[in-house]
């Protein structure tokens, strides 16, 4: 506990700032039906209402409330997006310590694959994928990890290589213990730090992607609340100066820039790791 | 001479590879449909006569590796297949597109390559001043915005409170080029700010790796001036990793189109592909992936050839 607050203490204001900005979004989102007056679908008024009286942000084009559909969008772009990138490490973290610990032909065969996948740019294989298998959340969640997952890969494999090569892995093969046993208890816990950092950079990808096919039309599908496809409904707003749109762009650009400064932080305590980025 | 023909043609030859494997990629991932693709088009209701019918017209009943090389030959000799929404020929539909979507891309690299480059080499000059400090701020925080945030931000800006840029920039071929670059302004000035970051990030970052290096300290132990030293010794080498950096951020430029094409209704390739999506009018979305992804290709190709061109230390691998 001490630690934890002379941690604090050293923090520097902008990792500060990106902190406050995660807590303040965990509490939204988890206390998402006591705080919004509404409920999420819920059709309260006419179309595009201003701002204040009963509708604090207005209404959106259906006549549901902004500010509700505001505080549920936290919850469902941001749960769908930190699932996504919890099975993209999944995925990736398990195959790249494999690759590693393995080494050989796994190894090889791993990291052609990953090559080949990585050939495509991403957004333009999402956009293959989802139209072979249409539009549905698992769809999106299963396209976005997989693709993702090859990062995540990469990365983990060049980490635990550095790691399975030194002596106390050698000394826990000699010993006799099992695969799963060694990257479980001697590489995995070496390569966490880098691994963490990337988690944090990967959800900011993650996010952005997801809210970037919702605006297309092609994430997530209404009347689930989320704020890619809150802007692109209600985008015919911004054309009468009105700012309403901008609010859910807003959001998802302060949850990144939060979560970017704080990743910027652990990065220089780290070694200056990833420096250059 | 040789040795750098021999490298350049190893890797034209690994491109031309990787080509080939996307291709199978883009036609293959029809496979993961449960059924096939005329049971998906036309759903549950068709009776088996349509579905039979509707898979003869889409040769659906010719064995894969058959229908591969047709569409393969096809595309080499400029056929790109049918549109399963409205039957028009799809190299009709992209042609002009392309054309578009290629000047929006054109003009924001000419916006941003000299941009970056300038803001990096001064935030390397002065690191750690304050003005290295405002710029990695501000590029961190562009980095995190989505596109189509910056892009409405400057229509409410631009187009809406002052007027200067149209919100839509509905380009035709009849327009002249100043009349076209003053439609697809505020686009490219979207994609500019998006790919900027980036480049003047990884330029800083070359830059600052070349300045700790021993003979630049050389250098300025022997007294030679400050901009003679950036210009005659760092420069030089910090020529490969820039065209890199460069380079990979086209092709970021690329695919970073189809978002904002979306926003300002611009009538490129990328919202062909995305409207083409939603239809689920799969042979147009293969055509258009098919497109990208061959440019991207060819993009960090180019990418590879100039690197090893500009560093000669690269001809002889160890």
């Amino acid at each position: 506990m001490e630690d934890f607050v002379k941690l604090m203490r050293s923090s520097p204001w902008s990792a500060r700032f990106g902190m406050a900005v995660i807590l303040f979004y965990v509490v939204v989102a988890v206390f998402a039906p006591l705080i919004s007056p509404y409920g999420e679908t819920e059709i309260v008024g006419s179309e595009f209402e201003v701002w204040g009286g009963a509708f604090l942000l207005g209404t959106d084009n259906l006549g549901r409330d902004m500010f509700t559909r505001m505080v549920y969008g936290a919850r469902n772009t941001i749960g769908i997006a930190f699932a996504t990138t919890c099975l993209a490490f999944l995925i990736g973290g398990f195959f790249g310590l494999m690759a590693a610990a393995l080494g050989g032909w796994v190894d090889q065969v791993l990291s052609r694959l990953v090559d080949i996948l990585m050939a495509l740019p991403p957004l333009i294989f999402a956009l293959l994928l989802l139209a072979i298998l249409g539009t549905s959340i698992p769809v999106l969640i299963g396209v976005i990890a997989v693709l993702d997952s090859t990062r995540v890969y990469r990365l983990a494999r060049a980490v635990a290589m550095n790691i399975a090569v030194l002596d106390y892995v050698e000394v826990a093969r000699l010993r006799g213990e099992g695969l799963l046993w060694i990257i479980r208890r001697e590489i995995l816990p070496n390569s966490l730090p880098p691994l963490v950092a990337e988690f944090g950079l990967r959800f900011c990808f993650v996010f952005l992607f997801i809210a970037a096919l919702s605006f297309l039309g092609l994430g997530i599908q209404p009347p689930t609340a989320d704020w890619g496809s809150m802007v692109r409904d209600n985008a015919t707003l911004i054309t009468y100066g009105d700012i309403t749109p901008l609010l859910p762009a807003g959001a998802i650009a302060l949850l990144t820039v939060g979560v970017n400064f704080v990743v910027d932080w652990f990065l220089h305590k780290t070694a200056g790791l990833r420096d250059d980025q | 001479m040789d040795k750098i023909l021999k490298m350049v043609a190893q890797r034209l030859a690994l491109g031309v590879g990787t080509l080939f494997v996307v291709s199978l990629i883009i036609f293959g991932a029809v496979q993961l449909l449960p059924g096939d693709l005329a049971e998906a088009i036309l759903g549950q209701a068709a009776t088996e006569e349509t579905v039979a019918a509707f898979r003869r017209e889409l040769q659906l009943d010719l064995p894969a590796h058959e229908r591969y090389l047709n569409w393969l030959f096809g595309i080499l000799q400029g056929d790109l297949g049918r549109s399963l929404a409205n039957q028009r020929e799809i190299s009709e539909l992209i042609g002009k597109r392309l054309l578009n979507t290629l000047f929006l891309a054109g003009m924001a690299a000419a916006i941003s390559v000299p941009l970056a480059v300038t803001l990096g080499v001064l935030a390397a000059l002065y690191r750690n001043s304050f003005f290295d400090r405002m710029v990695n701020m501000a590029t961190l925080t562009t980095i995190s915005f989505p596109e189509f945030f910056v892009a409405y931000i400057l229509v409410l800006i631009l187009a809406v409170n002052i007027g200067m840029f149209p919100s839509i920039s509905n380009v035709s071929s009849d327009l002249d080029f100043w009349d076209r670059v003053y439609r697809s302004f505020l686009p490219a000035l979207t994609l500019t700010l998006v790919v900027v970051a980036h480049m003047m990030r990884m330029t800083r970052a070359a830059i600052i790796n070349l300045l700790a290096s021993p003979y630049i300290e050389m250098a300025s132990l022997k007294g030679i001036k400050r901009a003679r030293i950036i210009t005659h010794h760092a420069l030089p080498n910090a020529l490969s990793p820039i065209i890199n950096v460069i380079v990979i951020n086209l092709a970021f430029l690329i695919v970073g189109v189809v978002i904002v094409e979306v926003v300002f209704v611009y009538p490129g390739l990328g919202q062909l592909m995305v409207d083409s999506v939603s239809k689920r009018d799969i042979p147009v979305v293969q055509a258009c992936s098919l497109i990208f992804a061959a440019t991207y290709v060819l993009l960090n190709l180019t990418a590879d050839i100039l690197s090893i061109l500009s560093n000669p230390r690269l001809m002889h691998p160890r």
